[in-house]
C-alpha cells in the first residue's frame, strides 16, 4: 500500500502531433528525466482538444490536465492553437467555478526541439500538484 | 533531342534540394537526391529560429525531411558525391561515388546502443564544434536517413585495428567494417545544382581574434541559442558564466573587396537582428549591439522586424564596422574600437562576447561540382545566370537554385528550387510517370464487428528492455479487451520483424495492430506500410510510445516505467479497438490553369504551365502585356527591358496551350482546388471559364510620391521610372540628386521596397557614364544593394557618385533650386543645388488586391500585399489549396526574383495538374447533416475554408423548409480537427480522432488509476 507521502499526482497531457508531442519525444532523446506522473494523449492539433475532453480527464481521476501545442505562429495548421487559447480561457473559468485550483490546469506552448522545456514543465506541475493533493473531482476509490 | 529520360539528379540535400526533389517527385518524375554529408537538411537544420517571424527552424523543416524519406519517387543518396556528368539535356549519365558508411542501412534501426560504447570523441560539426560526438554518429536527432555512420578517419578499428565496440554493441549485426562504398552511374534527363554555400572562414582574418574562445561565429552562436545545441539553449562564455553584453560585427567576409569577397551576403543583417532578439528572450537584461555598414532589411517584413528590434527591444545598431577585435593582454577582455555616430569620434567599448556575422561564400564542393557540370561561374564565384532566366545555367538541361546562384535567404532559395524543378519538369514533361512505379498492395480484407487486436511490444535492444519489464507488459496486454495475441520483439522495426508482423496479421486474423515501441512521428509510416502489405487498412494501426515517453525519461524508476508502459499500452489498445478503415478519396478535376496578371511574373508562370502540356488562361486587365516593367527602360545588367519582354510576349501570344485575354477582369470566382469557375468581364461581355488552379500575379505600382520632398510642387522633381525615360531621351541636367525611401519606411508604409536602391545605382551609373562631369548625389538612409548588386554600389562610388546619409527624423528639405540636408555620418549641414531631383518611391500594392483577396478567400498582409501560406517554406502558396502567388503581388522585388517565384508558382501548381485525380487525405472531417444546425462556426475556425454552408431543402412529415447545412470539402481538409472541437452539436466527426476514440483513451486512462 502506498502512503500519502509517496502519492504521485496523476496528470494527463494533451499534445499536438507536430510540436509538443515532438517536444516530449525530444525530452526522451535527450534523456531529460521527469516524474512518471504523466500520460500523453496525442491529437493532430491542439485545436482538436474539446473542453469536454479535459473535463472527462478530471472526472476519470486526473489531478491535473495539460493542454499543449505549438508556439503561436508555428501551428502546422496555420492558427489552430489560437482557437485552443480561446477555448482554454473558457475552460479556466469553468474549472475555477467548479472549485479546482488554477495549478491543476495548464496551457503551454512547446516546440518539437524543446525537450528540456517539456521535462521541466512536467517536473514543475508534478511538484505543484503534489502540494495540492488529490483533485476534488476524483471519483471515490481512486488515488 | 534524341532521347528523354524521366528522371532528375538533384545535387545537394539542403532546403533547396529538398524542395526541388519533392516538386519533381510529385510531378511524376524519378528523383535522385545526392547529398555529400550523412543527412539531408543542410544549413537550415542547424538554425535555431528563422527571421522575421522567429519560427522554430527545425519544426518547419522536419516534416519536409520526413516527406523526402518516405516518398516512393525519391531515391536518397547521402554521403555521396557526383564525380561526372556526361551527355546532354534530356539524357545525362551522372557518376556518383557513395562513400563507405560501415553500417548496413537495411539492418541499422538507429537504436543508438553503439554510441555509448564508442570511446572516440570528435568535435560535433552539427553544433559547430561546441561539443563532441562519437566516431559512430547520427548527424543530428532528426537526421534523414535514420542510419548511423562510422567516421572512417576517427574510428579506432578502421585506423588502428583496435576496439570494435560498436560491432559488439549492435544487436542487429549492422556494423560492417569491410564496407568499401561504391561507384554507381545514374541516367537522368536533367540535373539541378543546389549545393548551397559555405559560411565564410573567419579564422583567416586574424584581426577578428577567432583564437579567443568568446569570439564566435554567427553559426556557432546559432547553435548556442538552440535548445538542442551544446549548452541546451543557454548562451555560455568560456568561463561557464553567461554574457551581459554581446556585440555583433557585420560583413565579415562580405562587402570586403580587399579579401576578394565583394558581394553582400544578403542574410546577415537579418540573422544578426534575429540572434540579438532571441538572445534577449533568453535573458531580458542582456545588452546587444550590432555594428554595421548599412542595415539591409530589404525583404518582406524585414524592415518592420528591424524597427521592432531597434525601438521595442532596444537592440543597439551602430553604423560603423570595427576593423578588429582587441583583447586586453592582462584581463583577456574583449573590446571594440569604432567611429561614433553624429561625429562623436573614435569610441571604445568592452563586450563579454563578440559574434562575427560571417558571410555566405561558394563552397569548395560547389566549385568542384561547377567544374564537373561544366557550367560557367560569375566573377564572384556563383553560378552564372541571366536576370530573366534565374535558374538556367550556361549548359542546357542543367539548372541551379539557392545560394549557389547568389547569397539568398530561405524563401528565395525555396522559390528558386521550385523554379529549377519546374524548368527540369518542362523539359521532361513527356516522360512524366514513366520511370516511377506505383507499389501494388493486396486487396484489403473486410473489417468485421469482431475486434481482433494484436500487440507487439518492442525491446528496442536495451533501450526499452533494460528499463521496462517487457514480458510483464506482454502478459498484461494479453488480458486487455479486444486483444487476441501479444508478443515481444527485439526490434519491431527491423525488416525481419516487419515481415513477422505481416505474418501475424494473417495467422491470427488480426484486424487491428498495436506496436509498443517508439514515437509515431518517425515510425508510424513504416508500420502502416507493413499493414498495407498484410492486406489491412493502414489506419488500423496504433503506436504506443514507450521509449521516448517512458523508458528514456524514467531510467531510474523501473517499476514506475513498467506501470506507465502498461498504461500507455492499455490506452493505445482502447483507441485501436475503435479505429475504422479510412480511404483516400479520388476526385476528378479540371487540369487547366488560370493566371491573373500579365507582367513578367504572370507571363513566365503562364508559359511554364503551358510548356508542361496544360492549358492555361492568362487574364490581363490592361490592353498591354509587360506590367510594371513597361514603366522602366533598362535592367540592372544593362539590357533594355524591351529586349527581355518582347520574346516572352511573343511566346505568350503564339503558344498553343495559352488563351490570352487582355482588357479583361476577374469579377467572380466559385469552387475550390480542382474545380474553380471564374467569371471574367471583357469589354462589358461576361465569360465563364473552368480551371483547377489559379495564380495571382497582379503586381505592384510605383508610388506617386505626392506630398513627399516637394514632389508635384516643382517641375524638375520626378520618380526613378520617369528618370529612366529622361536618360534615354537625353537630359542636360548637371546637378542631379536622388532621395531614397521617398514615401517608404515611414509610418504610412513601414516596409522597405527592396528594389529601389538597385534601381537608383543603375540610373546613377548611367548618368555618370553618359556625362562624367555631372554631379550625382544620392541621399539615403541605408544602401540596400544586396547580394551581387553590391557591385553596382561600388561602381557608382568609383564613378564619383556622392553618397550622403540622412536620418528619418531629419529628412532633407527640398526647395525650388536647392536641398537642405543634414549628413548624419559627418554631423554637418549641407545645401545642395539641383536641377533635377529623382525620388526613389516605393512599390505599393494595387487597390484591387482587397477585392481579389476576398474572391479567392486569401489574406493580405498589413501593407496590402498578398500574404503567403508560410513566409519561409511556402513562399508562393496560399493556405487555401490550389491558389498560388508570385512576383510583386507578394512583395516588392527585382525581376530575377519575380521570375524565380513565377516558375516556382507554376511548379507548385503543376504538381497538382500533373496528377490523374486529386486525392484526399484519409482523416478528413465529415458532417452529419441531421445534427448540423448551420451555425457556421466551423467555417470561421477552418484556415483552409474546407467547411462551407450550403442551402438545403429539408422535408419532414409536417413541413418542408430551406435551411443552411455545412459540408466539408474533403479535397482541401487537412484533418486538424479544429472544426470538430468547435461544433456545438457534435455534428462534425474528425476522422481518426473522433470523440468516441479520444473519450475511450481518457476512460482507459482512468481505469489504471
Amino acid at each position: 500500500m502506498m502512503t500519502d507521502k509517496e502519492w504521485t499526482p496523476k496528470i494527463v497531457a494533451f499534445c499536438c502531433n507536430w510540436c509538443s508531442y515532438g517536444g516530449a519525444d525530444t525530452a526522451g532523446m535527450g534523456r531529460f528525466q521527469q516524474p512518471a506522473s504523466t500520460r500523453v494523449i496525442r491529437v493532430m492539433c491542439s485545436g482538436r482538444i474539446d473542453p469536454l475532453h479535459v473535463f472527462n480527464a478530471f472526472l476519470e481521476g486526473a489531478d491535473a490536465v495539460l493542454v499543449t501545442g505549438c508556439h503561436i505562429g508555428d501551428c502546422h495548421y496555420v492558427n489552430g492553437n489560437e482557437k485552443t487559447e480561446v477555448r482554454y480561457q473558457f475552460l479556466e473559468e469553468m474549472l475555477q467555478q467548479l472549485g479546482l485550483e488554477p495549478d491543476r490546469l495548464h496551457l503551454n506552448w512547446i516546440s518539437a526541439s524543446e525537450g528540456e522545456r517539456f521535462a521541466n514543465f512536467i517536473k514543475d506541475v508534478t511538484a505543484k500538484v503534489k502540494e495540492l493533493g488529490p483533485s476534488p473531482l476524483k471519483p471515490a476509490g481512486v488515488k | 533531342m534524341s532521347k528523354l529520360v524521366g528522371a532528375v539528379a538533384v545535387a545537394g540535400g539542403g532546403v533547396a534540394g529538398i524542395q526541388s526533389a519533392i516538386d519533381l517527385a510529385n510531378s511524376g518524375l524519378k528523383v535522385y537526391l545526392i547529398e555529400n554529408s550523412t543527412s539531408i537538411g543542410g544549413k537550415m537544420a542547424q538554425l535555431d529560429k528563422t527571421f522575421p517571424t522567429l519560427d522554430c527552424s527545425m519544426c518547419t523543416l522536419s516534416p519536409k525531411l520526413a516527406e523526402v524519406a518516405r516518398h516512393p519517387n525519391i531515391e536518397l543518396l547521402t554521403y555521396s558525391e557526383i564525380t561526372g556528368i556526361e551527355g546532354e539535356a534530356g539524357d545525362f549519365t551522372v557518376k556518383v561515388k557513395k562513400k563507405a558508411t560501415f553500417v548496413d542501412p537495411n539492418k541499422c534501426t538507429a537504436c543508438g546502443l553503439c554510441v555509448p560504447k564508442c570511446p572516440v570523441k570528435v568535435p560535433d560539426e552539427y553544433n559547430e564544434g561546441g561539443n563532441n560526438r562519437k566516431a559512430i554518429y547520427l548527424a543530428f536527432p532528426q537526421a534523414v536517413p535514420r542510419v548511423y555512420t562510422i567516421d572512417a578517419e576517427k574510428c579506432l578499428y578502421l585506423t588502428k585495428g583496435k576496439c570494435g565496440n560498436c560491432a559488439k554493441a549492435c544487436e542487429n549485426d549492422a556494423i560492417n567494417y569491410d564496407d568499401k562504398g561504391e561507384e554507381i552511374e545514374i541516367n537522368v534527363g536533367s540535373v539541378i545544382l543546389s549545393t548551397g554555400f559555405e559560411p565564410f572562414d573567419a579564422t583567416q582574418l586574424e584581426q577578428y581574434r577567432m583564437d579567443h574562445p568568446d569570439v564566435v561565429t554567427s553559426m556557432q552562436f546559432e547553435r548556442q541559442l538552440s535548445s538542442s545545441g551544446p549548452f541546451e539553449g543557454h548562451i555560455t562564455l568560456s568561463d561557464g558564466t553567461h554574457p551581459k553584453r554581446i556585440a555583433w560585427i557585420q560583413c565579415i567576409g562580405s562587402r570586403s573587396p580587399e579579401i576578394g569577397r565583394r558581394n553582400c551576403s544578403s542574410v546577415c543583417c537579418m540573422y544578426a537582428t534575429k540572434e540579438a532578439m532571441v538572445a534577449m528572450e533568453h535573458d531580458s537584461e542582456l545588452e546587444t549591439t550590432i555594428f554595421n555598414i548599412d542595415v539591409r532589411a530589404f525583404g518582406k517584413g524585414f524592415e518592420e522586424f528591424y524597427q521592432k528590434a531597434k525601438n521595442e527591444k532596444s537592440v543597439r545598431f551602430i553604423n560603423s564596422r570595427p576593423s578588429g577585435v582587441e583583447v586586453d593582454p592582462n584581463t583577456n577582455k574583449l573590446s571594440l574600437k569604432y567611429e561614433g555616430e553624429d561625429g562623436n569620434g573614435t569610441c571604445r567599448e568592452e563586450f563579454d562576447m563578440v559574434v562575427l556575422s560571417i558571410g555566405l561564400t561558394p563552397s569548395k564542393s560547389s566549385k568542384q561540382l561547377v567544374d564537373i557540370a561544366n557550367v560557367e561561374m560569375d566573377d564572384l564565384g556563383f553560378v552564372k545566370t541571366k536576370i530573366d532566366c534565374p535558374v538556367e545555367t550556361t549548359r542546357p538541361g542543367i539548372f541551379v537554385s539557392g545560394a549557389m546562384q547568389a547569397p539568398k535567404d530561405i524563401p528565395d532559395t525555396v522559390a528558386d528550387a521550385s523554379g529549377a524543378a519546374s524548368k527540369a519538369s518542362s523539359l521532361l514533361s513527356s516522360e512524366r510517370g514513366k520511370l516511377v512505379t506505383e507499389k501494388q498492395y493486396p486487396t484489403e480484407k473486410e473489417i468485421t464487428d469482431e475486434i481482433r487486436t494484436g500487440v507487439v511490444v518492442c525491446r528496442c535492444g536495451i533501450n526499452i528492455g533494460s528499463i521496462v519489464d517487457v514480458p510483464d507488459v506482454v502478459n498484461y496486454a494479453k488480458d486487455l479487451s479486444g486483444v487476441v495475441f501479444a508478443k515481444e520483439e527485439v526490434y519491431a522495426c527491423s525488416s525481419d520483424s516487419l515481415a513477422g508482423i505481416a505474418d501475424l496479421v494473417k495467422e491470427h486474423d488480426l484486424n487491428r495492430v498495436v506496436v509498443a515501441s517508439c514515437t509515431p512521428r518517425t515510425h508510424e509510416p513504416l508500420f502502416r506500410e507493413t499493414l498495407m502489405e498484410a492486406g489491412l487498412n493502414p489506419y488500423m494501426f496504433e503506436l504506443a510510445n514507450i521509449r521516448e515517453h517512458c523508458s528514456w525519461v524514467h531510467q531510474n524508476e523501473k517499476d514506475k516505467a513498467t506501470k506507465k508502459a502498461k498504461d500507455i499500452v492499455r490506452m493505445s489498445v482502447s483507441r485501436a479497438n475503435l479505429l475504422q478503415p479510412l480511404y483516400k478519396e479520388k476526385v476528378e478535376f479540371n487540369n487547366s490553369g488560370l493566371v491573373i496578371g500579365g507582367g513578367i511574373a504572370g507571363m513566365n508562370a503562364t508559359i511554364d504551365i503551358a510548356d508542361k502540356g496544360f492549358h492555361v488562361t492568362l487574364v490581363e486587365k490592361s490592353a498591354e502585356l509587360g506590367g510594371l516593367l513597361n514603366a522602366y527602360t533598362k535592367l540592372q545588367d544593362g539590357r533594355s527591358t524591351s529586349e527581355v519582354l518582347e520574346p516572352i510576349i511573343g511566346r505568350v501570344r503564339s503558344h498553343d496551350n495559352i488563351t490570352l485575354m487582355t482588357d479583361t477582369e476577374l469579377v467572380g470566382l466559385e469552387g475550390s482546388m480542382g474545380k474553380f469557375t471564374a467569371h471574367l468581364k471583357k469589354a462589358g461581355v461576361d465569360e465563364e471559364i473552368q480551371c483547377g488552379v489559379a495564380i495571382i500575379a497582379t503586381g505592384a505600382n510605383e508610388l506617386v510620391p505626392e506630398g513627399y520632398f516637394s514632389y508635384g510642387k516643382y517641375p524638375n522633381i520626378v520618380t526613378q521610372s520617369k528618370l529612366e525615360h529622361m536618360i534615354d531621351e537625353g537630359t542636360d541636367a548637371k546637378d542631379i540628386v536622388f532621395i531614397q525611401c521617398a514615401g517608404g519606411r515611414n509610418n504610412e508604409r513601414p516596409y522597405c521596397s527592396r528594389a529601389c536602391c538597385t534601381v537608383a545605382m543603375k540610373n546613377a551609373i548611367r548618368l555618370k557614364e553618359g556625362d562624367p562631369d555631372r554631379n550625382v548625389y544620392v541621399l539615403y538612409r541605408d544602401i540596400r544593394t544586396f547580394g551581387r548588386w553590391e557591385d553596382l554600389y561600388t561602381q557608382a562610388r568609383e564613378l564619383g557618385v556622392v553618397f550622403m546619409r540622412y536620418t528619418e527624423d531629419k529628412e532633407p528639405e527640398v526647395g525650388e533650386k536647392s536641398i537642405k540636408m543634414y549628413d548624419s555620418l559627418l554631423n554637418m549641414d549641407f545645401d545642395i543645388n539641383y536641377d533635377l531631383l529623382a525620388l526613389s518611391a516605393p512599390l505599393v500594392a494595387p487597390e484591387t488586391n482587397e477585392g481579389l483577396g476576398s474572391l479567392f478567400k486569401v489574406p493580405l498582409d498589413s501593407n496590402k500585399f498578398f500574404l503567403e501560406a508560410h513566409i519561409k517554406l511556402r513562399p508562393v502558396e496560399f493556405a487555401t489549396e490550389g491558389v498560388f502567388l508570385c512576383g510583386t503581388a507578394q512583395a516588392p522585388k527585382l525581376v530575377d526574383e519575380a521570375v524565380s517565384q513565377a516558375l516556382a508558382a507554376a511548379s507548385r501548381a503543376c504538381t497538382i495538374l500533373s496528377s490523374d485525380f486529386l486525392e484526399t487525405i484519409g482523416n478528413v472531417s465529415v458532417v452529419d447533416p441531421e445534427l448540423c444546425i448551420g451555425c457556421g462556426r466551423c467555417t470561421m475556425v477552418c484556415p483552409y475554408k474546407a467547411p462551407e454552408l450550403k442551402e438545403v431543402v429539408v422535408e419532414t412529415e409536417e413541413i418542408t423548409y430551406t435551411t443552411k447545412k455545412c459540408e466539408i470539402n474533403p479535397t482541401v481538409c487537412k484533418g486538424c480537427g479544429s472544426c470538430a472541437a468547435e461544433c456545438p452539436t457534435g455534428a462534425i466527426t474528425s476522422r481518426h480522432y473522433t470523440a468516441p476514440q479520444i473519450m475511450a483513451v481518457i476512460k482507459a486512462y482512468g481505469e489504471g488509476l
